[in-house]
């Protein structure tokens, strides 16, 4: 039966097609939805870890322990998760092991553009990267095959373009989930030195008989080779080969399959038969650089760019004559469109927090999630975005740059789930050593940015049924914050807040504000139908203030009388708050 | 096996139901035997931003991005979303614009103006032959009861121009609402309104 499935929903249906036991992740887009869709398969264990380190570990341990596992993460996911990652491709498995990573060529949602096949290369793991949704199942199931007879992890590089695209998929049987036998193997499963000597010997032995199997059977399931016209020969992968198809229909392709390692003598034996090589890949030379390297002549990065995504245009410049498509409708002749840039959501809590931070006019090491939209205008809220965690580790160094001084105007902001990610430990060192910074968490009780995923401190787990949730209070608490400069507020409350934070700032010692509302985009966190912010039109000074907030639900007319959006107004009362004049009122819940 | 070949584009804004639309052509094409790819967006483009959805049909289909100048349709959801994305039509394609108007964050703080005239201005720039067809997509699903079905009458405009069969259409209809079977009658009636309006 055919179906239409997302690449991340196919990579979801191969593992269970082929038997998987266990899959445990943190999500990022646009990783997300395989984790997601494979909660809907009640077989197999599923859960959100907090980080992508510990995904990888608890499925290095079904592995081992003989269980078909799997972790998902976004390529800046996969930096997390690098320290087992480079020792399991020298234990190897018992079950089949894959790590499925996606990375974001065109940062739609990312903050940086890191090209993952650098990781299967240094840490000597084959790397798989299908080009559409039939492919992501295909490979996914052949990986534990692969994974098996190999005695390695497999990596699955997925892309934006190939996650985030539907096209047709058959669905098979799956294959029955089987626990293998555990055998105690201490030269394999214990990496020391003595131990890790002896593997290493293993794990080059084993790269080299993979390129020597996939050179055997060049016709493999993921190598491709597709001779038409001799004048030009393309090698490339995923979505790049898509692009090649359309632009350049008739040339020669090499479409890997297997991006690591790298099938040598078919390369060289498709560029013998091609009169100009071409490789076409996003992101950095890899491929390129590779095939250079075994002495084949070809060109790449000095036709294509390293940034951002391809198109079928741009292969079509680079590589033909012909004349490229022209727009119907000249649009040098429309009025200029008025921008939509994303914006913290109509009832976001957390706006009411970022208001007081930008009239303390406070220096703010931010983090990833939601409210890194708190940089942007009018708030301008944040100063610094790094990485998952940062903001508490920088607020420390702002500390540590000025013996203190500095803290007394600074704050880090992390969400809750980041801050269980990867803010604790940071939280730890800083009690530590002496800091006198101060962190605010925004606890919205979800996972937000990445679509409303669990994690340890809400309560539920994947598959929303209740769980043990973790006290960010106690949890502070915990690494010696002490209790007295642990202060809950409401972020709504955006004046109390701002005193608050007045206060904690002054502290010399650490401090931890919780600013605790629910996103107002979960049941939890959302008003009544039918009640919303009223307007009283008569107390109304059209002084502008509530405008200021940047609601997407309070339209502000060209006088500055503001109006209400029923449709959108979640009656948080942030609005109200800042109102001067009492013009505007909560509806009652 | 159909023969139909076609880029359509779905533009408008985080809610709009793009994507839901995207899927129900996915299924006709499914329903015709053809290759097809529908592509979205996802993550922090979708916080209230404008959002796009390819969808490509054919006997095979490659690269699932539809680029300037290719598309032979374009539907938009939201006026303004109509300009954002007028590039990718192609020269005889076909635009069929939602006249319904949300004003983003830089309109609402009075920063920039909603433009007026819009489709006026695409008719104007448009080479002949291109088609700019406006339809009031949301008063019609008001019709029907509800501002969900807006996507379905902009289907329903659509389906004058993609030459297949109206049985087709239905069941497609039928199949996407499987799981709230509830709507589908105003849905059905949603596409009648909207192929009528687009004709």
């Amino acid at each position: 039966m055919k179906q239409i499935l997302l690449g991340n929903e196919a990579v979801a249906r191969g593992a269970y097609e082929a038997g998987v036991k266990f899959v445990s992740s943190y999500p990022g887009t646009p990783s997300t939805e395989i984790t997601e869709t494979i909660a809907k398969y009640k077989e197999i264990a599923c859960e959100w870890a907090p980080n992508e380190k510990v995904g990888a570990e608890a499925a290095i341990g079904c592995s081992v322990r003989g269980g078909r596992a799997m972790t998902c993460m976004k390529h800046v996911g996969m930096n997390v998760c690098a320290d087992p990652l480079f020792t399991v491709s020298y234990s190897g498995v018992n079950a089949g092991l894959v790590f499925c990573v996606a990375d974001d060529p065109g940062m739609h949602s990312s903050q940086n553009e890191q090209d993952s096949r650098h990781y299967a290369r240094s840490s000597k793991i084959p790397m798989f990267e299908p080009a559409d949704s039939s492919e992501c199942k295909e490979f996914t199931k052949y990986a534990y095959e692969f994974s098996e007879k190999y005695d390695t992890p497999v990596m699955i590089r997925l892309h934006t373009r190939v996650s985030h695209s539907r096209s047709l998929v058959d669905l098979e049987e799956p294959k029955p989930i089987e626990i293998k036998e555990y055998i105690k193997d201490s030269k394999k499963y214990v990496m020391m030195p003595a131990n890790a000597i002896g593997k290493h010997v293993v794990v080059e032995k084993r790269t080299a008989q993979i390129v020597a199997d996939a050179d055997a059977n060049p016709e493999s399931v993921f190598n491709k080779i597709e001779m038409r016209d001799t004048k030009l020969g393309i090698i490339t992968a995923g979505a790049s080969y898509q692009y090649v198809r359309d632009a350049v229909p008739t040339a020669s392709v090499l479409k890997l399959g297997l991006v690591w390692p790298l099938a040598e003598n078919t390369i060289k034996e498709f560029a013998s038969k091609v009169d100009r090589l071409v490789v076409v890949e996003e992101l950095d030379p890899f491929l390129e650089t590779e095939i250079k390297a075994m002495g084949v002549e070809c060109e790449g990065k000095a036709l294509f760019t390293l940034l951002g995504e391809y198109s079928t245009r741009m292969v079509k410049a680079a590589l033909t004559e012909e004349a490229l498509p022209k727009a119907a409708i000249d649009v040098t002749k429309l009025p200029t469109p008025p921008g939509r840039p994303p914006v913290l959501c109509a009832g976001c809590p957390h706006k009411g927090l970022f208001l007081a931070l930008h009239r303390l006019n406070a220096n703010v090491t931010g983090d990833i999630g939601c409210y890194t939209l708190g940089a942007l205008p009018p708030m301008q809220a944040v100063d610094t975005v790094i990485c998952m965690g940062a903001s508490v580790g920088m607020a420390h160094g702002f500390d540590k740059a000025t013996d203190g001084e500095a803290s007394r105007n600074t704050v880090g902001v992390i969400g809750d789930s980041t801050f269980l990610h990867s803010g604790i430990t940071n939280l730890m060192n800083a009690v530590y050593n002496g800091s006198t910074m101060t962190l605010i968490i925004l606890d919205n009780s979800i996972t937000g940015m990445t679509g409303h995923q669990q994690n340890p401190a809400t309560g539920m787990n994947i598959r929303l049924e209740a769980a043990p949730a973790v006290s960010l209070e106690l949890l502070c608490q915990s690494v010696g914050v002490m209790p007295e400069a642990i202060r809950v507020v409401d972020p709504v409350d955006t004046f109390g807040c701002q005193q608050v934070i007045k206060e904690e700032m002054a502290r010399e010692a650490v401090s931890v504000v919780i600013a605790r509302r629910p996103c107002a985009l979960i049941p939890t966190g959302r008003a009544k139908k039918g009640v919303e912010v009223h307007v009283d039109l008569e107390k109304c000074k059209k002084c502008g203030a509530c405008g200021k907030i940047m609601c997407p639900a309070l339209i502000m007319s060209k006088d500055k009388t503001p109006m209400i959006d029923p449709e959108t107004c979640n009656n948080c009362g942030l609005c109200v708050n800042v109102c001067k004049f009492n013009a505007l009122e909560k509806g009652e819940e | 096996m159909g023969n139909l070949e076609a880029s359509i584009v779905l533009a408008g804004v985080g809610g709009q139901g793009t994507l839901i639309a995207g899927k129900l052509l996915g299924i006709v094409a499914m329903k015709l035997g053809l290759d097809v790819k529908v592509s979205e967006v996802h993550g922090m483009s979708q916080r209230g931003g404008s959002v796009i959805t390819y969808v490509k049909i054919g006997k095979e289909v490659h690269s699932p991005i539809i680029e300037e100048g290719t598309a032979d349709f374009l539907l938009s959801f939201e006026e303004v979303e109509s300009v954002r994305w007028a590039s990718l039509l192609k020269e005889g394609g076909v635009m069929i614009v939602n006249s319904q108007q949300i004003e983003s964050l830089p309109v609402l703080m009075g920063q920039v103006q909603y433009p007026d005239g819009i489709v006026d201005a695409l008719k104007a720039a448009a080479t002949e032959g291109t088609k700019i067809v406006e339809i009031d997509a949301l008063d019609l699903a008001m019709q029907v009861g509800t501002s969900k079905a807006t996507n379905i009458v902009m289907l329903g405009a659509l389906s004058n121009y993609l030459g297949v069969d109206e049985a087709l259409w239905k069941e497609a209809i039928e199949d996407a609402f499987a799981a709230k079977a509830k709507t589908i009658p105003g849905n059905l009636k949603a596409f009648e309104l909207g192929k009528q309006a687009g004709a």
